[in-house]
């Protein structure tokens, strides 16, 4: 026994690091954590500092001396309206994708078994595998004039329906595709698996035996469902409206390719640090996500969202 | 007055698997009711028949006279304390406690003033501002045990309650619950696997096997008097004797159980006395355990365990013994 131990060697790299499991940790941490201080946080940080700076209106050069004016750029109003149809927008695909995802990621976490399960995954998971812009140009063309909704709402003899939904006063337009109905169907789903996901695994997390307790306790499965279900399934819906809000916040291809070519904070931010080269305001509006999101949070945090994490 | 809970030929069936199995029962308003069987033999499936958590195939159940079959859970008057105790992790003890009251309506002060009352009977005065999570496994029993009396349950449900805790605190709980259920009156029924408890906590126990009741009678009934080699077996330990030695050492043709306690050395060359019999073998093992010492003896290939009272003898393992017992203390028993 004795003469295998003193004969192994004693050089190996895993040997080393079982007797130092700190440079072990080191050893892992340290490169994620130089992408994530320098290259990614660094970045953040040099984008913030060009906020602080201003466009020499006649000269056209970045001045680089400390002001809020850019910031106070943000305050007139069409960049103000660009904020706020950004933040509706966002809001309400926020919203509209929780009300559609609870009920699948329900279903997947608490009734689907074995091969249904798997088909959950594949069904949720496939339309992140193909192109993005393939995805947004396909529903270009599905909520066309001459598109698949169109044909179909005629067969049913339901373009009356259609026609009266496109007549409604800004959310409407020429068509779906030319319309803010357009644009957040979209993105509802091109977001919608991002809500699923996280929803799903926490009801997954909720045993079935807290359910029985509940029951057990004289509430019936509405009470059940308000008071436990629901509080303990919120870390998760709000891990997947941070996804979406987000996500809406700073897109700028969807607004471009379907809806009524109105700016969001997006198309925005790509329109000023290309053509206008306002890289200074094209920061200060990058922010404003930035500020919405930790304010979401915050608001999210005070009303007790994270207290079954 | 109807019985507190009462089984009328109850089968649950999941697919092939007969769960529960014919099961007729009856507990009496008041009984502290054990359900005791090893794993996978129905005595969970028959809690949660009573709870509402699973429907009868076939068979009907009656809660205090009234057809359960149909009832969800939450029209039951019954209440559970769960295996894991299932304490809800996004609110407080108090709030935990107090969750009943709350879905049935009851005023926020009244509630916390009950919730809290009932802390103070399972010892948790002060816990109620905490979350489950900062409770050791016994404080958390004792909340579960508390959120269910707290709704006066006409029948409280416990599935292995003490299962997950260390032996001391298994015993003191034992002692706690027996004295709860005596001063309360409220009809308990307690699943367990463990035999020591259910005896030294129950009026009556049911011994399960395969689906099936086997045995239902008093602690002592159960002990003294196995009526199956399934029983004799496994409440506490017993000697199995076959049939042809059974009936050369004082019994009937019959598998006979004899309990180690009931056995002594017989001394060399002593003189029996009616109803006395004896056998002798080899010592094959020796088990000292303080209060008791048990020894196991082989004779012509059946083994007969002693349990002997401590410092009776010095036993090494190898020698020759012989042990005598009391024709009466065999019990005659049913084949299965």
């Amino acid at each position: 026994m004795s003469a295998a131990v003193a004969n192994s060697s004693r050089g190996g790299l895993s040997d080393f690091f079982y007797r130092n499991s700190g440079l072990l940790t080191l050893a892992l941490l340290l490169p994620p954590l130089l992408w994530i201080g320098v290259v990614y946080l660094g970045s953040l940080f040099a984008l913030l500092l060009q906020s602080f700076y201003s466009l020499d209106e006649f000269s056209g050069l970045v001045v680089h001396e400390f002001t809020l004016s850019t910031y106070e750029q943000l305050f007139t109003a069409t960049n103000l309206t660009i904020i706020l149809r950004t933040a509706v927008m966002a809001a309400l695909v926020t919203v509209a994708s929780a009300i559609v995802a609870f009920p699948i990621a329900y279903y997947a976490a608490r009734y689907a078994r074995g091969g249904w399960k798997a088909l959950f995954y594949i069904a949720v998971m496939m339309p992140l595998w193909s192109s993005y812009l393939v995805k947004v140009y396909a529903w270009k063309l599905i909520l066309a004039k001459e598109g698949i909704v169109t044909w179909v709402a005629d067969k049913l003899h339901l373009g009356w329906l259609l026609d009266a939904l496109l007549s409604v006063p800004v959310i409407g337009g020429a068509s779906l595709s030319f319309s803010y109905i357009g644009t957040f169907i979209v993105f509802l789903y091109i977001w919608l698996p991002y809500m699923i996901l996280p929803t799903q695994a926490a009801l997954e997390r909720v045993p079935k035996n807290f359910i029985e307790a509940s029951a057990d306790l004289g509430a019936s499965p509405r009470q059940t469902f308000r008071t436990v279900i629901l509080p303990l399934a919120m870390p998760g819906v709000i891990a997947g409206s941070i996804f979406t809000f987000s996500l809406t916040l700073g897109d700028y291809i969807i607004p471009q390719i379907v809806g009524n070519s109105r700016p969001f904070i997006g198309t925005t931010v790509y329109a000023l640090q290309g053509t206008a080269g306002d890289i200074p305001l094209a920061a200060a509006f990058t922010v404003v996500p930035v500020v919405i999101m930790g304010i979401y949070l915050m608001i999210a945090r005070r009303l007790g969202a994270f207290d079954a994490l | 007055m109807p019985a507190a809970v009462s089984f009328q030929h109850v089968s649950r069936h999941f697919g092939q698997v007969k769960a529960v199995d014919d099961v007729s029962l009856d507990i009496a308003e008041g009984e502290f009711f054990a359900m005791l069987g090893p794993s996978g033999s129905g005595k969970t499936t028959c809690l949660r028949l009573i709870a509402g958590f699973e429907q009868p195939t076939s068979g009907h159940i009656e809660i205090f006279g009234e057809t359960a079959e149909g009832l969800p859970p939450y029209k039951r008057n019954v209440n559970t304390v769960f295996q894991d105790y299932a304490l809800f992790p996004h609110m407080t003890v108090g709030e935990n406690v107090a969750y009943g009251l709350m879905i049935k309506g009851v005023a926020r002060a009244e509630r916390e003033a009950k919730a809290l009352e009932a802390l103070a009977m399972v010892k948790l005065k002060g816990f109620d501002q905490r979350r489950p999570s900062q409770l050791s496994g016994g404080q958390r029993q004792r909340v579960a045990l508390a959120r269910a009396l707290v709704n006066q349950p006409k029948v409280l449900l416990l599935d292995e309650p003490l299962g997950a805790l260390d032996l001391k605190l298994r015993e003191q709980m034992q002692e706690e619950l027996k004295a709860l259920q005596k001063q309360l009156g409220i009809t308990f029924v307690f699943v367990t696997h463990d035999q020591g408890e259910a005896l030294s906590m129950a009026n009556r126990v049911a011994i399960f096997n395969d689906g099936k009741i086997v045995q239902a009678g008093s602690p002592a009934d159960v002990y003294e008097r196995p009526c199956s080699r399934f029983v004799a077996d496994f409440v506490g330990s017993s000697n199995v004797l076959p049939p042809d030695f059974a009936a050369a050492h004082g019994g009937t043709h019959a598998w006979t159980s004899l309990r180690p306690e009931k056995i002594r050395i017989a001394a060399a060359g002593e003189t029996r006395g009616h109803g006395q019999f004896a056998a002798s073998g080899r010592v094959t093992s020796v088990q000292y355990q303080g209060a008791i010492t048990r020894v196991a003896i082989d004779v012509n290939g059946t083994r007969i365990a002693a349990a002997l009272p401590a410092g009776v003898a010095d036993i090494q393992e190898g020698q020759a013994l012989s042990l005598a017992w009391a024709a009466d203390s065999l019990v005659a028993m049913e084949p299965a």
